[in-house]
């Protein structure tokens, strides 16, 4: 259950391994929480997490096998999560790939592996978790979307387009669960200097995994729709989507 | 049924369930008849402050009822669970009876006070409400309706008493009352400068009244920690007001002045300045030492039923009631509390110190020998840390925290703080295997 001070006893972080997603969990996870669940593909490196996360905040942490292309399987994995620890409180959907855009050019495939982690896995997998939480009436939802979901860049354009998918899904999941005693909120950092982005140049308004995870607290104690890491991208997103697009392109050149 | 989204007092956690208004027996018997994985569960006027009286994705059972009788020479009234404390007062006190045990508030019901065995200003006296019920009627999960006395199913009675709803709905309940001269209050005022002096004061006088409780500040720090207004009260004798021709004045009156809107709920309005300042007002415009004066029961014991709705003065993310005892021997926790508060400076001037006597024999009731310290704080970021460093000093001086108030303590402290939970548990197995009645109190703490 979430307590009155608005800290929650069960957390499950999909994309276990995820540097933004740790460092929610690293926010998030307070001496009210009793079970904090890892769902990743590579459970090895998972376990290793779990003993550090386990360590630092004395809490039980466990590793479970997810993979977001497995599409069918979300549904008996939500399932199986609930007849191990019950009630989701938290679920942070934090799973996701950058890919290459040079790679996805030339190989359809690599267009499929983005799309399958960063939308298709993710949104069902949503969808899933809230089905459940629609049933236990309480629950809160975190989905780590991006600024790049809002326009489409050439240089990862199949990233923005997966993200975009799943901006999208997750709004509508939003309006699905209005007054239904589940809150669902979306957070769209700017680039985020970490593993991920290693050895990409940072753009204008960068931020850091701790302040996207601060931004993730403060509006679990709130109930904003979406969330802008840093704040300001709000406010450069409401012109640059509607920049006419020969100036776009010269602006992220 | 209705669809509703109902939270504790304290405004923290709404919860979607379906409420089922039930008029009888047979209409309860039909809810619990049929109740999904997530259960189902009684609920008053939602007074409890945290969780307790709500069941998220759960069937709500909600009560009405009558005041059934009462019997003028023994004082016995025979209730529904879904009547209040007001409705009953405004019967019982033009005929010369009291209620045992009343809270803070009269806005609790028969039903909400036995679950919680609620205490008053007089527990060291007369302790808590569970003592003075002499049977009551419930519906359980197993058996349908029965009635239960301590004579009868003493497990059953005593897990029902302080089992927070969850070993079935009461329906109703025989309670004896206590017979009053007046309908007015004498009451005896202290002010001291310090939690020193005033616990001393407490330990000293407590035993030549029936009631007594003081308002801590919690605003103020070095030597004047702790300062605060200790009141006794008595129930006034018909000779002390002196009525003309020995008629006996039984008027009560009691209404709220003034309700707080609901706009006001989307902001919080007690900041710590107003916190401050309401403290400094309050215990400057308390006598040093005053005798004798009179006062209405609503004045003396529902203070704060004057102004409805006043939880909303702590806004959208609501306040939590932090209440604790300890034992006898370790006032020291108290004043390390108190510290601990005065240190984090919240936005607090609701404080109230009590000493408790012997705790009654409820499994999970609240009460013990011991000081207890009620403090409403507002939710603010850092109030988690704090509230589990007051969990963490209540836990290792043997204490407990009361579930009515209680919405974010964890398995760990409530199983450390009430050593009879199994012996409850074992009760709870027996009257509903399958785990019909549910909260999301007990789901939290693990009940």
């Amino acid at each position: 259950m979430k307590t009155s001070t608005g800290e929650f006893q069960t957390i499950v972080l999909f994309g276990g391994l995820s540097e933004i997603g740790l460092a929610i969990l690293d926010r998030c996870v307070t001496p009210a929480t009793t079970t904090v669940v890892l769902a990743c593909r590579n459970v090895d490196a998972g376990a290793d997490v779990a003993t550090a996360l386990h360590n630092s905040k004395n809490c039980d942490v466990q590793v479970v096998y997810w993979d977001a292309s497995h599409l069918k399987d979300h549904d008996r994995w939500v399932a199986q999560f609930m007849t191990d620890h019950g009630d989701i409180d938290l679920a942070v959907m934090a799973a996701g790939v950058l890919g290459d855009q040079d790679q996805c050019d030339a190989d359809p495939n690599a267009v499929a592996d983005v799309l399958l982690s960063n939308s298709a896995g993710p949104s069902v997998m949503l969808s899933a978790v809230a089905q459940q939480m629609r049933v236990q009436a309480h629950g809160r939802i975190v989905v780590l979307s991006s600024v790049a979901a809002i326009r489409m860049r050439a240089a990862n354009a199949t990233y923005g387009a997966s993200k975009a998918g799943l901006d999208a899904f997750a709004q509508g999941l939003q309006e699905r669960l209005h007054a239904s005693g589940v809150e669902l909120v979306i957070v769209r950092p700017g680039f985020v200097r970490g593993r991920m982005t290693q050895g990409l140049p940072p753009a204008p308004f960068s931020t850091t995994p701790e302040h996207v995870a601060d931004a993730v607290w403060r509006s679990l104690q709130a109930a904003p729709a979406v969330v802008w890491v840093p704040g300001i991208l709000r406010w450069v997103f409401a012109v640059l989507r509607i920049l006419p697009s020969p100036i776009w392109r010269r602006v992220v050149k | 049924m209705s669809d509703v989204i109902v939270a504790g007092w304290g405004r923290t956690n709404p919860a979607r369930s379906s409420l089922y208004e039930c008029a009888n027996q047979q209409s309860v018997e039909l809810v619990i008849s049929d109740v999904g994985e997530r259960g189902a569960l009684a609920r008053g006027l939602g007074r409890s402050y945290g969780d307790a009286a709500q069941v998220s994705g759960g069937k709500l059972v909600g009560l009405t009822g009558r005041i059934i009788s009462l019997d003028p020479t023994s004082g016995v009234v025979i209730v529904d669970a879904g009547v209040s404390i007001d409705e009953l007062l405004r019967y019982i006190v033009p005929k010369g009876w009291f209620v045992p045990v009343t809270p803070g508030t009269r806005y609790v019901t028969i039903g909400g006070a036995i679950a919680a065995d609620i205490h008053g200003k007089n527990h060291h006296r007369d302790g808590s409400i569970g003592a003075w019920i002499e049977s009551l009627n419930l519906i359980t999960a197993v058996d349908g309706f029965v009635t239960v006395s301590p004579a009868s199913d003493p497990q059953l009675f005593w897990a029902t008493i302080g089992g927070m709803g969850l070993t079935g709905v009461i329906m109703s309940a025989r309670i004896k009352l206590i017979p009053i001269d007046t309908p007015l209050m004498e009451v005896t005022t202290q002010r001291h400068n310090n939690i020193d002096d005033l616990m001393e004061a407490m330990v000293s006088k407590d035993s030549d009244h029936r009631y007594s409780v003081a308002w801590v500040d919690t605003t103020v720090s070095g030597s004047r920690l702790g300062r605060g207004v200790v009141t006794w009260g008595d129930h006034a004798s018909s000779e002390r007001i002196r009525v003309g021709r020995g008629r006996r004045v039984r008027k009560y009156k009691a209404s709220q002045r003034f309700s707080v809107p609901e706009f006001i709920g989307s902001r919080r309005t007690i900041r710590r300045w107003n916190a401050v300042a309401f403290s400094e007002f309050w215990f400057r415009s308390a006598p040093h030492s005053r005798a004798d004066e009179l006062q209405s029961i609503p004045k003396f014991f529902h203070p704060l039923d004057a102004v409805g709705n006043w939880n909303r003065l702590y806004g959208r993310r609501g306040f939590v009631q932090y209440q604790f005892v300890v034992p006898d021997d370790r006032p020291d926790v108290v004043v390390t509390a108190l510290r601990c508060v005065a240190r984090e400076r919240p936005a607090d001037f609701l404080n109230v110190l009590k000493r408790f006597g012997d705790a009654g024999d409820g499994m999970l009731s609240f009460p013990m020998r011991g000081w207890t310290l009620t403090m409403d704080l507002p939710v603010t970021d850092g109030l988690g840390q704090l509230i589990h460093h007051l969990d963490e000093l209540v836990m290792e001086a043997g204490g407990r925290i009361y579930l009515a108030k209680d919405g974010c303590s964890s398995p760990q402290v409530v199983s450390a703080g009430y050593p009879r939970l199994n012996e409850w548990r074992s009760v709870r197995s027996r009257v509903d295997p399958d785990g019909i009645f549910q909260s999301d109190l007990s789901r939290r703490l693990e009940l």
